[in-house]
């Protein structure tokens, strides 16, 4: 059993009561958080350190500008925040920041995760035209009824690890009665903390299971159906090369993947760089050259470096201008990839990369 | 190559330094026959290879790719060759969920003193290989 926290007051109210309250006792000096910039629905990642700034804050809105996990390593890579810091992340971006760690981009360092069963995000182009903020009421509609709202991004669409696994504190969204309650779920002896003295009634519960499996299961069918998609048209390198014909080369999925961190990337670097030579070999060999080149090299280079950490946030499909199905594909070889190391990204801080480490007596049958 | 001449494979082959380059060595020092279709790139360790190597070679049009190392236990560095394991799992499954080939790309142990070893997974390869028939990203354009 879990202890929770349960708020009589909507889950919006209750959060944002919480974070309020964690400020102004001084638990934390900063909180990490969603933040409006602008009325049309436009929100952005924010430090907030005075308790006025929280009326700006939409803690859960449904929108994830960039992956949180990206962000926190940043605020994290050169040492850890000699202050404690709340931060209100999805469990994809949880996810993401854990395997950034990993590879020693950030630091957990008081640093204390706030998080909840979520609904899904919608993509970011809705943010700027005010979609988001017109279907406001039916997200929470549909989560707080457990089903799924309608035009979410694929990824969300078809996410089946949306409850966090190293939050301090889960917020419960999906089938909760969101507009009378609140319930926090206090994962870990800091959130325990971090919440005493909070108004509100102390429990002892589980998520229930039930209404998880079946909002599981939805979203499953859903994985199945885009998969079932993409399998028709991944079809060896013709299919590739008719998926990724359209790509540009711009190097976006890259730049806003939370597991991509390299500062020189290896397909930026001077390198890659094609040289009159090579467009020569290649005409010759080819009888032609597609320019930019490369572009299938770079996916499947990005597929064998990440695809064993990928969290399919589906940051990668919200930045892809000309709309290739990357987060879908990156998911489909992801899981089945991490599926072979029973591997899942982000679950465990301590738990290596499967790459980076070993057994002496596994895989035998790959060796001929 | 003219039409009836039959399709010969060009298969990279990275050896590491310590085992299968000097097993490699040891096959040709001993006589031994295997087809001309292997070539050969010494590398310090078969971790030393990056799945883009691999993928890189795929794309450019080789028919197929060797990766060859100690025997688990017998890596020079100690480890490496258990890390190439975990990543050519990695690598054919990946190449199998897009609908590529994983048959193209091959690991095995050979040691130094398996000289006879090395003569008979190169020809056991190239045979594979010739079965496969020739890698068809070569020609593509759109790569």
């Amino acid at each position: 059993m879990t202890k929770v926290l349960k708020i009589n007051k909507s889950t919006e109210q209750g959060i944002l009561d919480l974070l309020k309250f964690l400020l102004e006792k001084g638990k934390v000096k900063g909180i990490f958080t969603l933040k409006k910039i602008n009325k049309d629905g436009s929100v952005a990642y924010s430090l907030i350190a005075k308790p006025d700034e929280l009326k700006y804050a939409v803690p859960f809105y449904p929108l994830m500008p960039v992956n949180a996990g990206k962000l926190l390593s940043r605020f994290s890579l050169k040492g850890s925040s000699s202050k404690p810091v709340a931060a209100v992340v999805r469990p994809c971006e949880l996810r993401g920041f854990i395997e950034l760690v990993k590879r020693e981009q950030g630091s957990l360092e008081n640093i204390f995760f706030i998080s909840s069963t979520c609904g899904g995000v919608y993509p970011i182009d809705k943010s700027v035209d005010g979609t988001v903020e017109k279907n406001l009421s039916k997200y929470w509609d549909a989560v707080k009824k457990g089903e799924l709202p309608a035009e979410l991004r694929p990824a969300c669409r078809s996410c089946e690890e949306f409850i966090p696994y190293a939050a301090d504190m889960t917020v419960d969204l999906i089938g909760n009665n969101i507009d009378k309650q609140c319930m926090i779920f206090l994962n870990t002896k800091n959130g325990e903390e971090l919440t005493k003295g909070m108004d509100g009634e102390l429990l002892e519960k589980e998520i229930n299971k039930e209404k998880i499996d079946k909002f599981r299961s939805k979203r499953g069918a859903e994985k199945k159906k885009l998969f079932d998609e993409l399998d028709v048209k991944m079809d060896g390198m013709d299919g590739l090369i008719k998926i990724f014909g359209k790509c540009i080369g711009c190097h976006g999925c890259m730049r806003v993947c939370p597991i991509c961190y390299c500062k020189l990337c290896e397909f930026e670097s001077p390198d890659s760089e094609y040289k009159p030579s090579n467009y020569e070999s290649d005409l010759k060999k080819r009888g032609g050259l597609r320019v930019p080149p490369g572009t299938i090299y770079f996916q499947l280079g990005r597929l064998s470096h990440i695809s064993i950490s990928c969290v399919s946030c589906g940051a990668c499909d919200d930045v892809c201008p000309v709309d290739i199905p990357v987060a879908m594909i990156f998911k489909k070889v992801g899981e089945s990839v991490q599926k072979m190391f029973d591997y899942i990204p982000g679950k465990d801080v301590e738990e290596d990369i499967p790459l980076v480490t070993f057994e002496k007596e596994e895989f035998a049958e790959v060796e001929e | 190559m003219g039409k009836d001449e039959e399709f010969m494979p060009k298969i990279l082959a990275f050896l590491c330094n310590w085992c299968s380059y000097a097993g490699a060595d040891l096959a040709g020092m001993s006589r031994l026959k295997y087809p001309p279709s292997i070539l050969p790139i010494r590398v310090m360790c078969s971790s030393r290879v990056d799945p883009l190597f691999i993928i890189k070679a795929y794309l450019g049009g080789a028919d197929g790719v060797l990766v060859a190392g100690c025997h688990p236990g017998d890596c020079h560095y100690e480890k490496g060759n258990y890390y190439t394991r975990r990543r050519f799992v990695m690598l054919k499954e990946l190449l199998k969920d897009l609908g590529l080939e994983p048959e193209r790309i091959r690991l095995s142990w050979i040691s130094a003193s398996e000289g006879t070893r090395y003569a008979k997974v190169a020809t056991e390869f190239t045979e594979k290989i010739k079965k496969l028939g020739k890698n068809s990203a070569k020609n593509k354009i759109f790569l």
